[in-house]
């Protein structure tokens, strides 16, 4: 924050480049669920997806150059998230494997 | 700040129009907003409950059919904790506390402060109207298939209404946060912050992290409803264990939301009467984020009689014992505070004695509910509904009622009737044990929850629990009168009628508008009590360049 001068031309540029770049990743997307990649077209979504993300909150969010704790506090939230997916996931994927119903 | 000078404006004098309420900024005013709106909250959903002990006091069902009780039952739930215990200690105390505690003139968002009020309201209202006029019998937790395919009650509406609320305890959250990380007075580090302070803190986090997921989860069950997407339907391919994923990914960590101001409380009211610094400060700070994390991994065991898996179970089972480990530390920490302390009883004292013991029942008998073989026995029994009435109204409340009484002299600037108000608390902590000691047993022997009638044998407990629930209700009513009697014939309370520590006491009762004249330079640790056996010269001198 106080170690990065504020440059009202170089923030203007990085905002339209970001801004291009979502743009040209959605067309991306798009253009990627035409083509038949089976399983695949789920993950390259995902991963483009996750990209736009990125670029979001480093740029818009500033999270790039930003306090520490910033980037804690996301991480956090990247993290609830996480455990939210990952628990009921352990749970679906270790159901039956035993083949004795229940075990 | 001299005494003479008591004519002073206060935050209650400032102004007096209904739009200086309604408008105002000040963090002490929202404190009072939100104070009366869960005190409505508090008396809709008590009248529920007694409707509900009413219903069970005979084996058959003679006051109501199966469909109004289970609408009673649910209303009870959906407003209690949503409505009520969900901001009661954050949104008044907090409200109130954060910013004088930290030495602060507001909360860092005080715009976004009155707008989390107006959320709560907007959603409150939406859930109240809708569970009144349609009526919701799903229980506040909302189960699917039921909620989604089967319930031909109101569903959509309240869930909008949780939606909305769950903004409003997002945004106190926030607000929380960024207060306590960027607005700490000159020389308040973060350890020698209050634990009141810690425990809104380690509050806050469960608030932004999860109250996300319940208001997506809703939604969820809405457009399920409404749209019949199947999410939670496995004939379209979803899964409706995965609803009790989702809801109690949020609900479990929710109880911390309730249980862990309550402690913050707890943590102040003792050494104030006690006149001891806190044992184990870094403990108690930790404890509290500890469990905030902790309680994030829990959810599992409210899932034990579901399909989930047993490998799943077993972790979730595990990781709920870790989690009572931070809890009995603060426990034994307030514990040994008292130990050779020159302990007095005063109201808040005997509130916060009341929540020690009853939150030790509720969290041991969490144990037994947490354990995968006992809870097989037990679950959806009247032992669930006593464990949990133990943890929030024995605990949450219990605390939320020690420190209204341990600032109220703070918020209004009157003493209340110690009298009535010791005699309260005793009744209160009499009628509590009666009304759910009695359904401890009564579930253990097998008693399920949500039904209004029940074999004779049980008619014992429940007599036994209406007539508790007769006296808690006379327990609750009391402060009510004597609370609001003092507004206008109490006492003048002074700055600091409890001797206590904390900058809040420093300041005058009710506060100025700004909190403080000139921003305070804290130059000493907390809980600076005279020691009750070894009273120094280094306290001495911290007490003198005090005043
Ligand atoms: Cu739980």
């Amino acid at each position: 924050m106080s170690k990065h001068r504020y440059d009202p031309q170089a923030t203007v540029r990085a905002y339209i480049m970001v801004f291009a770049c979502l743009m040209i990743f959605t067309a991306l997307t798009v253009a990627a669920a035409f083509v038949d990649l089976g399983a695949m077209n789920n993950a390259v979504a995902m991963a483009i997806a996750a990209t736009k993300a990125v670029l979001v909150a480093m740029i818009f969010m500033h999270l790039r150059g930003g306090s520490p704790l910033n980037v804690l506090w996301i991480s956090s939230g990247i993290f609830g998230f996480v455990i939210m997916i990952a628990f009921p996931l352990l749970d679906l994927l270790s159901r039956n494997i035993l083949g004795i119903p229940g075990k | 700040m001299q005494t003479s000078e008591a004519k002073k404006v206060n935050y209650l004098s400032a102004q007096h129009t209904v739009a200086s309420w309604l408008l105002t900024i000040d963090h002490k005013r929202i404190a009072i907003l939100y104070l009366v709106s869960i005190t409505v909250m508090f008396l809709i959903g008590g009248l529920m409950a007694a409707a509900i002990r009413a219903e069970l006091l005979t084996p058959a069902g003679d006051l109501m059919g199966s469909d109004t009780y289970n609408k009673a039952f649910t209303l009870h739930g959906i407003v209690m904790v949503f409505f009520f215990l969900i901001p009661s200690i954050p949104a008044t105390l907090g409200n109130f506390l954060v910013p004088l505690m930290i030495g602060a003139k507001d909360l860092a968002f005080p715009r976004i402060n009155l707008l989390s009020w107006y959320i709560y309201m907007v959603g409150a209202t939406i859930g109240i109207v809708a569970t009144v006029t349609g009526g919701l019998d799903t229980g506040w937790t909302l189960y699917t298939p039921y909620s989604t395919a089967y319930a031909t009650t109101n569903v959509v509406m309240p869930a909008i209404g949780l939606f909305i609320t769950g903004f409003s305890s997002i945004l106190t959250g926030l607000n929380f946060i960024v207060t306590i990380h960027k607005m700490r007075a000159p020389g308040m580090t973060w350890f020698r912050l209050p634990l009141f302070i810690w425990a809104q803190y380690a509050t806050s986090i469960v608030m932004i992290l999860a109250t996300p997921v319940i208001a997506i989860t809703v939604l969820m069950v809405a457009i399920d409803r409404g749209l019949g997407l199947g999410i939670f339907d496995p004939k379209a391919g979803g899964d409706p264990v995965l609803f009790q994923h989702l809801f109690w990914f949020y609900s479990h960590p929710a109880v911390y939301i309730m249980i862990l101001p309550a402690m913050g409380v707890i943590s102040e009211v003792i050494p104030c009467f006690s006149k001891k610094r806190i044992f184990g400060y870094n403990f108690i700070a930790a404890s509290s984020l500890s469990i905030a994390i902790i309680g994030f991994f829990v959810w599992g065991h409210h899932l034990f009689t579901t399909p989930q898996s047993m490998y799943a179970a077993m972790a979730f089972s595990i990781i709920t014992f870790a989690v009572a480990v931070p809890s009995a530390v603060k426990t034994f920490n307030w514990t040994a505070t008292m130990y050779r302390g020159s302990v007095s009883f005063e109201a808040p004292m005997i509130y916060a004695f009341g929540f020690m013991g009853l939150f030790l029942v509720g969290g041991l008998t969490g144990l037994f509910l947490g354990a995968l073989g006992l809870d097989l026995h037990v679950h959806d029994t009247y032992f669930v509904v006593a464990h949990f009435h133990y943890i929030m109204v024995g605990g949450a409340i219990m605390a939320y009622m020690a420190g209204l009484h341990f600032w109220w002299p703070k918020m209004t600037g009157r003493m209340y009737p110690e009298g009535p108000a010791k005699a309260a608390a005793l009744l209160i902590f009499v009628g509590f044990n009666l009304t759910f000691f009695p359904q401890f047993l009564a579930g253990y022997a097998g008693m399920p929850r949500r039904y209004h009638y029940y074999p004779p044998e049980f008619q014992i407990f429940n007599v036994l629990s209406t007539a508790g629930s007769s006296i808690l209700a006379l327990g609750y009513l009391l402060p009510l009168g004597y609370l609001l009697w003092s507004l206008r014939y109490g006492r003048a309370a002074g700055r600091n009628p409890w001797g206590a520590t904390g900058l809040e006491w420093m300041i005058d009762s009710p506060p100025s508008p700004h909190n403080f004249d000139e921003t305070p330079v804290v130059t000493w640790e907390p809980y600076d009590y005279p020691d009750a056996h070894r009273r120094t010269a280094e306290h001495a001198a911290s007490e003198a360049a005090r005043v």
